[in-house]
């Protein structure tokens, strides 16, 4: 007999063996991979080329909040702004103009109490279409109420502190109204507000309320086909244009450490592709742009953006939080997509996207965190969307710590472990390599640059690689040279006797 | 006989003569890239070169083209494999030259240009000389520079451009005998030629599929109707 072994053969016993051998193959990695991510979130990387690359996924749904689990006699109606300070979640329904304090009961959120108004002496007042809420350390509540043209600072119980309201200042143009949309403060209690139709920046306010002026003003960007149309039109034309105004902030978010992150979405397309458009800033005390861009791209959202299912365009942030760890998750509106991105600016992991499931929005308004899980609101849906990470996210967080902490050793060992589960990820072979290099071990840390396309640290590796190789092999080298230079002398020399004798 | 044929007939490729013939032409390409002026007027008018090294020097430039995908260092040439066909690398090098000499040929022949078509193929395979002779040792350079050190590579590999672009200037100018303002008219109205012949070749191509499509439709229409 030829084919002795034969495994699809045509016996009764071996087809049945191979149906229970592939009915395996499909159901054990399905289990397995369900623990360490690999669910339905569509998660993705851009690599070095600039091509989406699918990736396991980083985060999972672990909980959605709506109006009807939380007993809600009255439903949220357009929600617009998530914070979380401890344990508690707070969810400004604009809509009802109130804002809903929900705590963290085991897995699920309960409603605490719903803040409809306040209590100044013996008089008080109500919101009207409030826009955001800031809660500082202390626990004292600022209050965007930007139908009452105000934003309040209460206590905790409600009573108020202050109110911050239109500055009578000649830089603030008086024909505006004062429409608060965003609020952060700093530790020393500092307001800084974002305003609607207001694009000098963000407006500064002291403790005590009075407006010191504006950071973070950018730069007017003129676009070619501006500048084109503008040399082409009359002076008369030129002035009836509308004046050419810098960009508006949309949405705004204060780290730790006292800087502002904002996204803006009035930018140019071809504008991002330069970084010239700057969708995600990091603002320092006197408003300077200081976001680390190491990556290989931007940090702008999409790479390639195509038009179907009715969407079109490049990623518009609608709002930004920042971990501890300065990672930073940005919100997509117009797919609804998170993008993470480490201190570095390098993206992490990107997924999400519109739809009715769960994990999926239909207009993602706002996002924040609570450690490492992502709340994610939903103002159309009104509905808040709990992620927690997977093993593999978690494994991302932990590296990207370990390294930040100089343990550059159990780093490399965490970023193999993620290497394990995700093989294309160029961010962590970068960080064996990195780890590699300060171990010495430099053509090992050479191979695993290359694999990531990283030229700079590459060369750093290579350069050591060489210093050594060049210690060790210098007797070989010396020789080398020493010949280079006598053999021809020599020749030259036998040549020259033979050619004289010759004559002779 | 045909060309191929002939040049790779027996009696050639066992005759010492012409391989001595053709090394020494070979060796002459490193007399014409120092000398210019000279060489390349001795080139075809005191038939110093011959078509076997013209076209020796042609395969080590394309080989060089290859080479340096898969053996420079990733430093300064990034490859993505997935989208790499040697035969586009190739030939996306080896027709441009060929339409060149054609169309180059075309123009100058018209005007008093003293070069035959075999003149001017040797003469621009010849000023590609640099090319084979900087960007080969560039490949392995590579390997042993940084990327702060790739300056070297850039400069070095700028410079074989150059000196390719100058050797063809002059090339052009001695072998047709024009001035050096004749010679710049002609090569940039040869660009242009280029551009008509790749026209009419993609205008040839598109209208005999398109007439073929039509005979192929007619004979299915016919025998869907006959059967």
């Amino acid at each position: 007999m030829k084919n002795a072994w034969r495994p699809f053969g045509t016996g009764k016993a071996p087809r049945a063996f191979c149906v229970t051998l592939a009915l395996l193959l499909v159901l054990l990695p399905a289990v397995s991979l369900a623990q360490v991510g690999f669910e339905n979130q569509y998660t993705y990387t851009y690599d070095y080329w600039g091509g989406p690359v699918s990736s396991p996924d980083a985060y999972r749904v672990k909980l959605v909040v709506d109006s009807a689990s939380l007993g809600l006699t009255k439903p949220m109606a357009v929600p617009g702004s998530l914070f979380v300070h401890g344990d508690r979640l707070y969810v400004v329904d604009s809509g009802n103009h109130r804002i809903l304090q929900l705590k963290k009961a085991g897995d699920a959120f309960a409603l605490e109490r719903s803040i409809e108004g306040f209590t100044d002496g013996s008089s008080g007042g109500t919101f009207s279409s409030p826009g955001d809420i800031f809660v500082t350390q202390q626990g004292d509540y600022f209050i965007c109420d930007t139908g009452n043209e105000r934003v309040l600072k209460l206590d905790k119980d409600l009573n108020l502190l202050g109110t911050i309201t239109k500055p009578l200042d000649e830089t603030f143009d008086q024909r505006l109204a004062f429409m608060p949309l965003r609020v952060v403060a700093d530790t020393t209690g500092r307001a800084f507000v974002l305003a609607r139709n207001v694009n000098k920046g963000l407006a500064k306010f002291e403790a005590d309320g009075k407006f010191t002026g504006f950071i973070g003003a950018m730069p007017v960007s003129r676009s070619i086909t501006d500048q084109i149309w503008r040399l082409l039109s009359t002076r008369a034309q030129r002035e009836q244009q509308a004046s050419l105004v810098p960009t508006e902030f949309d949405n705004i978010y204060i780290d730790k450490k006292g800087f502002i992150y904002s996204v803006t979405t009035t930018f140019q397309e071809y504008d991002l592709l330069w970084d010239n458009a700057r969708p995600i800033r990091k603002l320092n005390t006197v408003g300077t742009d200081i976001l680390v861009k190491n990556g290989e791209y931007p940090p702008i959202g999409e790479l390639t953006w195509g038009t179907a299912a009715g969407y079109s365009g490049p990623a518009r942030f609608s709002d930004i939080t920042v971990m501890d760890n300065e990672v930073y998750i940005a919100l997509d509106k117009i797919r609804g997509r998170l993008f993470a991105y480490d201190g570095q600016g390098r993206n992490l992991w990107i997924f999400g996207g519109s739809g009715n499931m769960a994990g999926y929005f239909r207009n993602a308004a706002s996002i924040e965190h609570s450690g490492y899980n992502l709340l994610v609101l939903d103002s159309l849906e009104g509905s808040i969307t709990l992620f927690e990470p997977t093993e593999y996210g978690r494994m991302i967080y932990q590296a990207t710590e370990e390294y930040q902490r100089g343990e550059y050793s159990q780093s490399a060992d965490s970023w193999n472990q993620v290497l394990q589960l995700n093989g294309n990820y160029e961010l962590a072979y970068i960080g064996v390599g990195r780890a590699l290099l300060r171990e010495e071990r430099y053509s090992e840390a050479m191979q695993y640059f290359k694999l990531a396309n990283d030229e700079v640290n590459y060369s750093k590796a290579f350069q050591e690689h060489r210093k050594l190789w060049v210690e060790d092999n210098i007797a070989w080298i010396f020789a080398l040279l020493v010949l280079a230079l006598v053999i021809p002398l020599v020749v030259g020399r036998i040549r020259k006797i033979r050619r004289e004798l010759q004559e002779a | 006989m045909s060309g191929l044929s002939r040049a790779l007939s027996k009696e050639r490729l066992l005759n010492p003569a012409w391989w001595q013939r053709t090394i020494s032409s070979l060796r002459y390409a490193l007399h014409v890239i120092v000398r210019p002026f000279d060489g390349f007027w001795d080139l075809t008018h005191e038939g110093r070169g011959s078509m076997a090294a013209a076209n020796t020097i042609v395969f080590l430039m394309l080989l060089t083209r290859v080479l340096r995908l898969q053996y420079t260092s990733f430093l300064f040439v990034r490859v993505l494999w997935a989208e790499v066909n040697v035969f586009v690398e190739v030939l996306s090098i080896l027709l441009p030259i060929l339409i060149w000499c054609v169309a180059n040929w075309s123009l100058t022949t018209l005007f008093e240009g003293k070069g035959r078509l075999r003149d001017i193929y040797m003469g621009t395979a010849y000023a590609l000389t640099p090319y084979v002779l900087i960007q080969l040792p560039l490949i392995l350079l590579s390997n042993v520079v940084t990327v702060e050190e790739g300056a070297i590579y850039t400069v070095l590999s700028s410079i074989s451009f150059i000196w390719c672009g100058f050797l063809l200037v002059v090339a052009m100018m001695m072998i047709h005998d024009y001035t050096l303002g004749k010679t710049a008219i002609f090569m940039i109205m040869s660009v242009f030629g280029m551009l008509v012949i790749i026209f009419v070749l993609l205008l040839f191509f598109s209208l005999i599929s398109d007439g073929i499509a039509y005979f192929v439709s007619l004979y299915r229409e016919l025998s869907f109707r006959l059967y």
